[in-house]
């Protein structure tokens, strides 16, 4: 079963690090990704661009708007995310809670929808 | 022989649930099959008698019936006739619905039900309703919430299990303390809301206790974990006080007041027992700890000779282990039944300064009772004031306001 897992942590703090503490991130984000295609768990995953640069569109009455900023202004900022193939929730869970942004953030696990 | 079937009713059909649930991976279709199993008992066994192992009969029976049922209902949708062909080809050995598998499968639906990713409020209702057995109505009785809301509850906590894949097993070894503790602290919840409702008429609910109690014994006997056999000492010695904590009209008698020749020995001792099991085997916690302090009290023939120097460092003991300002103040109460009201009195202004604990009425009362006794009668007013105004149990109401009666007349009890 396919699991999405969020990734929310707060962006600003991402941003006051210095440049060491960034690339030891990295560095983390990179063995982990390693470790879970070693494991048969990754599917894919993306970093995202800060929320600065987000635009939130809707079609209302069939005119589009667009606003700029994320779907919702919170303390943790939607940064980045996998797609992993786990056997059941607690597999899920469990490469969830290596992911290195749940030390600091918190990892929104949901299974994907199979039409 | 209707009668015969509803004793293994009774004993045996969450058992068996368990079971189904295994080998069908669905709680609904479980349920159904369960009653289903027990509806063709009652064809079948007035003429052919008790068959010689009727738990094995009525898991079979139940996984064919519910073979049949998807089968019957193939014709409307096709993922349901998929599945009844996967689980007719499936061989159940003889052995998955043996004894053995059993137990597992009893552990199994006590962990899926207090799986952490449920919410607290959902992990309760489910244990009571799949493990336990209540109806809907019961519990939503028991815990003040409307039928409808608590079934509810219950479908979208099934839906939650089905939908995002919560699997039907017992943790790995490594996952098991964190997971442990979420089923004991659903146990004990259930416990505390048997032990002190959080409101209504009465103070205890005991058939919310006695169901507590079941699956403690059940804990301790499938994994005898020193929490777990802490947890049910714990509960057995509080419950064995249970006959001498309200009047025979239902108020309120405190400890120190209470006729301990009430209280329930032959229960007693099992805690006591108990309680020596789990400390011998060290890997102790906090269910052990306030088991040890509710054992001190139930060796004490009265409060005056209770060892409250024991007790007071069992709390520090138990601070340690589970810092939370409720053990504090647990904590301060001991101490001033060690030291005396005044010295209670600061550890408890300490505790309220900080804030946390601005709105938990047993912080108040406590307050109320310390300057009580220092002959702090204002003070003492305006603590059992805001106790008062916190509480939703009438008899919790009545006490506060006897309390406020004698102190505003000058005539405070000779209760110390």
């Amino acid at each position: 079963m396919k699991y999405l897992c969020l990734i929310y942590d707060d962006e600003s703090a991402m941003k006051n690090m210095t440049r060491e503490q960034g690339q030891a991130i990295m560095a983390d984000y990179m063995a982990f990704t390693e470790g879970i295609k070693k494991s048969g768990h990754y599917k894919s995953g993306e970093a995202l661009k800060p929320t600065h640069t987000a635009s939130t569109v809707r079609v209302r009455q069939g005119k589009i708007s667009t606003t700029d900023g994320p779907f919702a202004e919170t303390k943790e900022q939607l940064g980045g995310f996998y797609l992993i193939e786990a056997k059941d929730l607690n597999d899920a869970i469990q490469v969830a809670s290596r992911i290195p942004g749940a030390k600091t953030g918190s990892i929104e696990v949901r299974p994907v929808e199979v039409f | 022989m209707r009668e015969r079937i509803g004793a293994i009713y009774r004993s045996d059909s969450r058992r068996v649930l368990a079971t189904l649930i295994r080998l069908l991976g669905d709680f609904d279709l479980a349920e159904e099959a369960l009653h289903d199993a027990f509806a063709a008992a009652l064809d079948a066994w007035p003429a052919d008698g008790v068959p010689e192992n009727p738990r094995a009969w009525l898991v079979s029976t139940g996984r064919f019936k519910a073979i049949d049922r998807l089968r019957r209902g193939a014709r409307f949708d096709a993922a349901r006739a998929g599945l009844a062909e996967q689980l007719d080809a499936e061989v159940t050995p003889a052995f998955e619905i043996e004894d053995e598998g059993l137990e597992d499968d009893r552990l199994r639906l006590i962990f899926t039900c207090c799986h952490p990713a449920l919410s607290a409020d959902a992990r309760i209702a489910l244990t009571l309703r799949e493990v336990c057995g209540l109806e809907t109505e019961q519990i939503a009785h028991a815990f003040l919430t409307s039928a409808p809301t608590l079934a509810q509850r219950i479908v979208r906590a099934k839906g939650k299990i089905r939908e995002a894949r919560i699997p039907y097993q017992v943790p790995s070894l490594a996952d098991l303390p964190g997971r442990l503790d979420a089923v004991l602290h659903v146990v004990y919840l259930v416990f505390n809301e048997g032990y002190s409702a959080s409101g209504g008429d009465s103070l205890t609910r005991p058939d919310l206790s006695a169901e507590a109690i079941r699956l403690g014994r059940l804990l301790t006997e499938l994994l005898p974990e020193p929490e777990a056999i802490g947890l049910l000492a714990l509960m057995l010695l509080h419950d064995a006080r249970r006959a001498s904590r309200t009047s025979p009209d239902g108020e309120i008698i405190l400890l120190d007041a209470q006729d301990r020749a009430l209280w329930n020995r032959e229960q007693i001792d099992e805690g006591l027992m108990l309680i020596e099991r789990a400390l011998s085997m060290r890997r102790f916690g906090p269910y052990a700890l306030q088991a040890a302090i509710a054992a001190v009290h139930a060796e004490a023939r009265d409060s005056a000779g209770t060892d409250w120097r024991q007790i007071a460092g069992l709390y520090d003991v138990l601070l340690r282990a589970d810092p939370s300002p409720v053990v504090e103040l647990n904590r301060a109460a001991a101490i001033a039944m060690r030291d005396g009201p005044e010295a209670g009195l600061a550890l408890i202004d300490a505790i309220l300064a900080r804030g946390e604990l601005a709105d938990y009425l047993f912080a108040h009362a406590a307050r109320g009772d310390m300057c009580r006794r220092l002959g702090r009668t204002a003070e003492a007013i305006a603590a059992y004031e805001r106790a008062r105004a916190l509480t939703n149990q009438a008899p919790e109401r009545r006490f506060f306001e006897r309390r406020l009666a004698e102190l505003r007349s000058g005539n405070p009890s000779s209760q110390t």
